[in-house]
């Protein structure tokens, strides 16, 4: 609670780029309106690196696609730079979670699409093309632009998606659980592109992720969310660990372990959701109990 | 690996070597799949030649036997000899025409050339060159009308609500429904003097344009409406324009299904052709089979049987040759396309 207290203060004294206040979203179904998220407050400054981190079905993806302009949130609303967001645009770039690359394009084309889109009047060609290499070399894709998506691994294609993104210069870049479908070892090595990239760059970034270990080693500030329906946020945790964050080293900081410890408790304990798990469990130990009589 | 029996080194090698390594020796691979590729479908074809032939012999008809693969093949022989023949009387025409003109003009410098073009039968192969003309003409048109109306209904949930029924109650209508209608529709408003092209020719092609529409309409509309969302939202998020989003994301990404009822298209033109052909008598090979049908000469059923048998030829080529266009324009190269 005392936490909770310290970083609204502190973000008093910052001048946020982007604010939610008051987003709630409700969804009409045949059973009537749902009620996926109530009163979402959010205030994020330029150069931050924010999580977002929840159960499933919690509404995080929901928050990342009101930022977007994807979903229109029917309370309250996202204010970025004085603008209020009301469509999607190139400055709110998005990473989805399966890269969705154009799969009949290369990754250069991919890149130039969006280049192209955006930068129609205020770039030359010449200028584009550097633009479109040099942001894949940013993620190291350099030597295989001229690929396309099905000639490349899942973590490659992953690292196209966040050029194009980054192509688009956004003042805020999104990330719906950017490496989720991934493995463990591409996810590391993807991790420490985009802390790399924070560093020379100092985008600010909204990521949505479900791997405590990414959210600590990523963020500036974790915003955990409650359960839904009507989930909200729950508490915001500051990560006041100094960049640049090295995983081996982190993994015998205190620190890092305590941070880490916040976020597990409050996940599982304080938000614990073992429902459908437990009538699962249920349900087998009568089938067990009556094939005991039978038996 | 190595050998348990401990004897000389040949009588070793001989126990491990299976009979597959023998055979992979003397031929390689490659060889016995390509074997195998040609082999099995020339025993399905063997197979099949038998049975007809068998079958043909017991079949007595008012024009004799039914025609076995010998006289089909013999009737084939004669159909290529009377287009050969054919072929020299128009040379020798056009050679005497010319002369003739040419010692008029000798005689009288002021005489005017007339040119009268060659005026004999159409031959086998001439009506085969008109039956694709026309289905050609046909298919590319339906095509025409059938992808940008399939893009604008899988576009619109609202406007594919609209429109199925409509496509639903005309997809399974049969050719010789339409034709009837075609037919008088046609002579009434098709009037010109100097017609460009025969009222047969665009009765034909209506007719086909008619029935090959609408696999093109609902795979293109299925294939539109059924681009990820994902790659909608991406496109959202850059703000693309109706048009460029049109060009950069929906026509790419339909392509596949596009050319999946192209192809089914294409094969029901085809079939449909051949019966609009006979009923309204365009000089093709369904005027062809139609006109041996009226001859009732004891060829007659050989040479229809020929017609069967290139109709079936064609109709296959014409679907490989889409399928290579697909497999060309398709993006998804790794899918499987049979």
């Amino acid at each position: 609670m005392n936490r909770r207290i310290e970083t609204k203060l502190t973000n008093k004294s910052i001048n946020p780029i982007l604010e939610l206040t008051g987003v709630g979203i409700e969804f009409p179904t045949p059973k009537g309106p749902f009620k996926a998220l109530t009163d979402v407050n959010l205030k994020i400054a330029k150069g931050e690196m924010i999580s977002l981190i929840g159960h499933s079905g919690c509404g995080k993806s929901t928050v990342l696609n009101i930022v977007a302009g994807l979903l229109q949130a029917t309370e309250g609303g996202a204010v970025l730079e004085g603008k209020e967001v009301n469509e999607p645009g190139p400055e709110r770039a998005v990473v989805f979670q399966n890269h969705s690359l154009f799969p009949w394009l290369t990754a250069y084309e991919n890149v130039e699409l969006a280049v192209k889109t955006i930068f129609d009047k205020n770039k030359t060609k010449a200028e584009m093309k550097e633009w479109i290499e040099y942001n894949l070399n940013l993620v190291h894709m350099g030597h295989a632009m001229h690929k396309r998506p099905d000639e490349i691994s899942g973590g490659m294609k992953q690292r196209v998606g966040i050029a194009r993104a980054l192509a688009m210069e956004p003042k805020v870049l999104l990330m719906d659980e950017p490496f989720g479908a991934l493995d463990a070892l591409t996810r590391a090595h993807l991790q420490d592109s985009v802390m790399e990239i924070q560093k020379d760059l100092g985008n600010t970034i909204i990521m949505i992720t479900h791997d405590v270990d990414e959210a600590v080693l990523l963020s500036d500030r974790i915003v955990m969310m409650t359960n839904g329906p009507s989930a909200t946020v729950g508490e915001i945790l500051n990560i006041d660990l100094p960049r640049p964050r090295n995983r081996i080293e982190l993994a015998d900081d205190p620190k890092y372990n305590q941070y880490r410890q916040q976020v597990l408790s409050f996940l599982y304990e304080k938000q614990r959701k073992v429902e459908p798990l437990l009538n699962n469990h249920k349900i087998n130990k009568e089938k067990s109990q009556k094939e005991e009589k039978t038996a | 690996m190595t050998s348990k029996i401990p004897t000389n080194s040949s009588l070793a090698s001989a126990n491990l070597t299976s009979w597959k390594s023998i055979t992979d020796d003397v031929m390689p691979t490659w060889l016995q799949d390509a074997i195998k590729a040609i082999m099995l479908p020339m025993i399905g074809l063997l197979f099949f030649l038998l049975i007809w032939g068998t079958v043909a012999q017991n079949i007595e008809t008012s024009l004799g036997k039914f025609p076995g693969p010998s006289e089909a093949l013999e009737q084939f022989q004669s159909l290529i000899t009377e287009h050969n023949e054919e072929r020299s009387k128009e040379v020798a025409f056009y050679q005497r025409q010319d002369d003739r003109n040419e010692a008029r003009l000798a005689q009288d410098p002021t005489y005017q050339i007339k040119i009268r073009n060659y005026t004999g039968k159409p031959t086998f192969i001439d009506q085969i060159g008109t039956s694709l003309i026309t289905v050609l003409t046909g298919f590319i048109l339906a095509s025409m009308i059938a992808i940008p109306l399939g893009i604008m209904i899988g576009l619109s949930k609202n406007l594919y609500a609209a429109a199925n029924p409509v496509i639903q109650l005309f997809k399974p209508v049969s050719p010789l429904a339409w034709l009837p209608l075609v037919t008088m529709v046609v002579s009434a408003v098709y009037v010109s003097d100097d017609p460009l092209f025969a009222k047969s020719f665009v009765t034909s092609v209506i007719t086909v344009l008619l029935c090959s529409l609408w696999p093109t309409v609902l795979n293109t509309a299925v294939g539109v409406a059924s681009i990820s969302p994902d790659l909608i939202n991406v496109s959202k998020v850059l703000r693309l324009k109706p048009m460029t989003h049109v060009f950069k994301v929906v026509i790419p990404s339909s392509i596949p299904m596009v050319f999946t009822g192209l192809r089914l298209s294409l094969g029901i033109a085809w079939m449909v052709l051949i019966a609009a052909e006979m009923l309204a008598q365009n000089p093709g090979l369904g005027k062809f089979v139609w006109d041996e049908f009226q001859n009732g000469s004891s060829n007659s059923l050989g040479r229809i049987m020929v017609a069967v048998l290139v109709i079936g030829l064609i109709g296959f080529l014409l679907d490989r040759i889409m399928l290579m266009l697909q497999k060309f324009f398709s993006w998804d190269k790794q899918a499987l396309l049979r």
